[in-house]
């Protein structure tokens, strides 16, 4: 039985493992923080923020500022997915983000079906006069 | 010395003397800590001892719902505030005890989440007050948010539902009205550094006697406010809103009894606890926990950190904010703990189970854990009129750690979502029109935020605030005719400013102000998220980017559009970066900025900002990617360099083979950067917050909180939080001046 955690991590209760959804690498240990189980780069912001304004001309550029503000990329060792970021000040730990009670899981989920993809969830009612496509004869069968 | 036992009869005259001789009735902890419906009255305890009649309740609660919402659509057409007119509003029902029972089906929840508060006090201390009391025809206004609410810029009005004598529920309108007499005008003063700065600030006191307004309590509000006339029409659009809730309400008992509408309110928060309870007990057990770092006092930079950790266990949910940030004692932007609770259930309602009917049982279930004079829960005496800061927050971040709880869940309440962008982006202003009148609020543009990427598309552009989703822009038009504000530029999308991501965020719009026909107007501006990415992302996106307040002074926009109409494009980059006004001056500042009068014709340029992406940027759809060019939303740079996506750049058409190989690449260098992240935390948490960083808030102990306390960083005990205290920009800046001074001048001359 594996249980879809996010739209990147599962957890096989079976081997009580954390697993990466797009590869199926088994990561670490179902009760450990999974980010062990992943690499991690120290991201400047600017090079993915970049700046827009001149940073001859201006300090402020809409890139954040790297001495206060740090991307953490975490990525599959094996397929190279970027599983979580997380923007922390330089040297702040890490947080630990999921931490589930495993035996409360199995048991829960012992009369529940396995699941392989998550579900999206209704979408609200929404208006049509404004949609132009409705008015194309296809769309109107 | 000795203890004295009075014998009963004294010890009664003396509990009498004390309960009859209060000095001061201020908010009311066991009110205001209290997030919870109350037990069942014995009256509601004997209807619901019987059997009820599902249909009739079924029938009361929308008869109920159509009234709340005609009284709704009432103030939008009738109120005068800017935040009337765009659906910054609520008409609420409440039971006897003063339990938020509904809200107009289009109405701000949070603002009905407030009147819980104060109708408590009211119950408790004005019914038998003899000097007050409670009885028909009453009304109670009321706006400091101490005594429950969001901020002190609405305003609520409050009336008692009496039917054959008794009562039988409470009945309210609030609006977001602005301007209150504050020391900025708008009612939002980040320059306030006492809660004395924040101007009106109301209990909950009986205005309205026999129906009417007492007009000589309306004269002391409107003589206590910049804008006397908004204080005057809204006060009786309220009024009149409540009054026609109220007479529907008397239809509906006539028609159905008060067994039925006593039965209804109170069924309807027993079966939301109920619901609530079974939602939560189909989370997994276990803790979930996010941070979030605003970077701005509003005076100064400052990270200050908020820190969540959600744990459920059974059918319980405890939010734990310990480890925040500690108040800050002479700075706006503390915020109370109801107030905070308040804007949290408000995002639940929004992005987590928007579902559910809008009622105070929706949080009855949920335990908090807050440090006592934290920024989250701050003191009453802290000032609190950019409660906004934190309370943003609040209604956006719990996104992050439900989605880590729900996902795996076999049927979704709604789309899993990424937060929104979370600052109250828009120009605050004051000053005197064109008409000769003296105002002071806030543009609309407060509603346009950016929403976040969902598990199954982008997010929508501009499409609403945090706290509402029924609010809209306004028409500029009608602005332009109250206030001397001219936009310039279309509203256009941010371009390149987006929470990347496999579903990328909507967007934020461009906002370039000025103004003219007027010799005394300004601005201010109340956002973090200048140094520090504001929004964050979910499951391996990106955040927003930073956003800067930009500045073009010394030039009027008018002359210079007659001179040169065709070489100024209202485009930020390309104003601040080609920089066609000869002569202007062009600066870029954080986004916090405290009301400075300006010049006509001058340009004042901010964003509305962005959500947080969703997942990883190699999964998104190439195609996608070249529909953002084809709209506009982000350059080929980056698509090329963030999305990975090999294409012509004419035809905008995807070389599917090169796209594969250029993110195969990405993926092995990817592998070839990162570190294990055992060996990547040896190298990377350092024991203490960066020296060059004023950080507040706990580092790797949620139990030791470091802070900044005139000037100097400090180390504390989260039990034992002390406000910190700033000090003040200018004499910060003046300091530094003058050693830049000294220094030039050789320090051979003698200082003062
Ligand atoms: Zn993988």
């Amino acid at each position: 039985m594996k249980v879809l955690v996010t739209e990147n991590l599962r957890i096989d209760l079976d081997s009580e493992s954390w697993e990466c959804r797009h590869c199926g690498k088994v990561l670490i240990g179902a009760r450990e923080n999974y980010k062990r189980g992943l690499v991690v780069y120290d991201r400047d912001p600017r090079q993915i923020h970049k700046p827009l304004l001149d940073p001859v001309k201006f300090k402020l550029t809409f890139a954040p500022d790297p001495d206060w503000c740090r991307i953490l990329e975490y990525y599959c060792p094996q397929c190279g997915t970027m599983m979580e970021t997380e923007y922390l000040p330089p040297g702040h730990p890490p947080v630990r983000d999921i931490e589930f009670d495993i035996d409360a899981l199995k048991a829960q989920w012992r009369h529940r079906p396995e699941l392989s993809e998550a579900p999206v969830g209704r979408e609200p009612p929404r208006r049509q006069s404004h949609d132009h496509s409705s008015h194309t004869p296809e769309s109107r069968k | 010395m000795n203890d004295v036992h009075p014998p009963s009869a004294h010890q009664e005259l003396m509990d009498r003397f004390l309960s009859q001789n209060r000095l001061f009735y201020g908010p009311d902890p066991l009110i205001i800590e209290d997030h919870r419906i109350g037990p069942r009255s014995a009256r509601e305890a004997e209807l619901l001892s019987q059997p009820v009649d599902p249909h009739q309740v079924n029938q009361v609660r929308g008869l109920v719902i159509a009234a709340l919402d005609e009284g709704n659509t009432m103030i939008e057409q009738m109120g005068a505030a800017p935040g009337a007119k765009w659906g910054d509003l609520v008409v609420a029902i409440y039971t006897a005890a003063g339990d938020l029972s509904m809200i107009a089906p289009h109405g701000v929840v949070g603002f009905a989440a407030c009147c819980h508060y104060p109708i408590k006090f009211i119950l408790k201390y004005w019914t038998d007050e003899p000097t007050v009391g409670v009885r028909e025809g009453d009304g109670f206004i009321h706006n400091d948010a101490r005594y429950g609410g969001i901020h002190n810029t609405d305003q609520s009005m409050m009336m008692p539902l009496f039917w054959n004598g008794k009562l039988v529920a409470w009945l309210s309108a609030t609006v977001h009205e602005g301007e209150n007499g504050s020391c900025e005008p708008g009612g939002m003063p980040a320059a306030a550094e006492s809660k004395f700065d924040e101007g009106l600030k109301m209990p909950p006191f009986k205005v309205v006697e026999n129906f009417h307004i007492r007009r000589d309590l309306q004269t002391f509000l409107q003589n206590s406010v910049r804008d006397p006339k908004l204080q005057f029409e809204d006060m009786k659009v309220k009024l009149h809103a409540v009054l026609r809730l109220r007479e529907r309400m008397l239809r509906i008992l006539a028609e159905h009894g008060e067994e039925a509408l006593i039965v209804t309110l109170r069924k309807n928060l027993e079966d939301v606890v109920e619901e609530v309870r079974r939602r939560i007990a189909e989370l997994p057990d276990g803790t979930t926990r996010v941070v979030a770092f605003p970077d701005s006092t509003l005076r100064e930079n400052v990270l200050l950190k908020l820190n969540m950790a959600i744990t459920v266990k059974g059918d319980r949910m405890t939010i734990d904010m310990r480890g925040s940030s500690p108040e800050i004692i002479n700075r706006s932007i503390n915020t109370n703990l109801a107030s905070f609770k308040t804007m949290l259930f408000t995002g639940y309602l929004q992005n987590i189970w928007p579902d559910l009917p809008q009622c105070m049982a929706v949080f009855t279930p949920l335990d908090f854990l807050f440090d006592a004079n934290s920024l989250v829960h701050g003191s009453f005496d802290t000032p609190q009129a950019m409660s906004l800061i934190p309370l943003f927050k609040a209604m956006t971040i719990a996104c992050i750690p439900m989605a880590k709880l729900g996902y795996m869940l076999p049927h979704r309440y709604t789309a899993t979502v990424a937060p929104g962008y979370d600052q109250p982006a828009t120009l605050i202003y004051g000053g005197l029109t064109q008409n000769g009148e003296n105002v002071g609020n806030f543009c609309a543009d407060i509603n346009g935020m950016g929403q976040g990427g969902r598990a199954h598309r982008d997010g929508e552009h501009s499409v609403s605030p945090p706290f509402a989703a029924h609010c809209d822009l306004g028409e500029i038009e009608l602005m332009e005719e109250e206030i001397p504000i001219v936009r310039l530029g279309a509203f256009t999308l941010t371009k390149d400013r987006v929470g990347f991501g496999k579903f990328r965020s909507g967007m934020g719009y461009e906002q370039i102000a000025t103004f003219r026909r007027s010799g005394l107007w300004g601005f201010m501006t109340g956002c973090c998220g200048s140094l520090f990415s504001s929004s964050q992302p979910l499951f391996g996106g990106y955040g927003s980017p930073a956003y800067p307040l930009c500045k073009v002074k010394g030039i009027d926009i008018f002359e210079e559009l007659k001179k040169n109409p065709e070489g100024i494009k209202f485009d930020i980059i390309d104003l601040m970066n080609r920089q066609p006004i000869r002569g202007a001056t062009y600066s870029t500042h954080d986004m916090g900025m405290t009301f400075e009068l300006a010049a006509p014709g001058e340009l004042y340029m901010m964003c509305q900002g962005a959500g947080g992406g969703y997942g990883d940027v190699l999964l998104r759809d190439p195609v996608a990617v070249m529909t953002d060019i084809e709209e506009d939303l982000i350059s080929h740079d980056t698509a090329r360099d963030i999305y990975k996506v090999a294409f012509d750049p004419v035809s905008l058409i995807v070389d599917q083979e090169g796209t594969l190989r250029l993110r195969e690449s990405e993926r092995r260098a990817r592998i070839a950067r990162g570190v294990p992240f055992d060996a990547f935390v040896q190298d990377w948490v350092t024991p203490e917050p960066p020296a060059a960083v004023p950080f507040c808030g706990s580092w790797d102990d949620p139990a030791v909180i470091y802070g900044v306390h005139a000037g100097q960083r400090v180390k504390m005990a989260a039990d034992k939080l002390a406000g910190m205290f700033m000090l003040n920009p200018k004499d910060v800046r003046i300091a530094r001046l003058e050693q830049e001074l000294k220094a030039a001048r050789g320090d051979c001359t003698p200082s003062d």
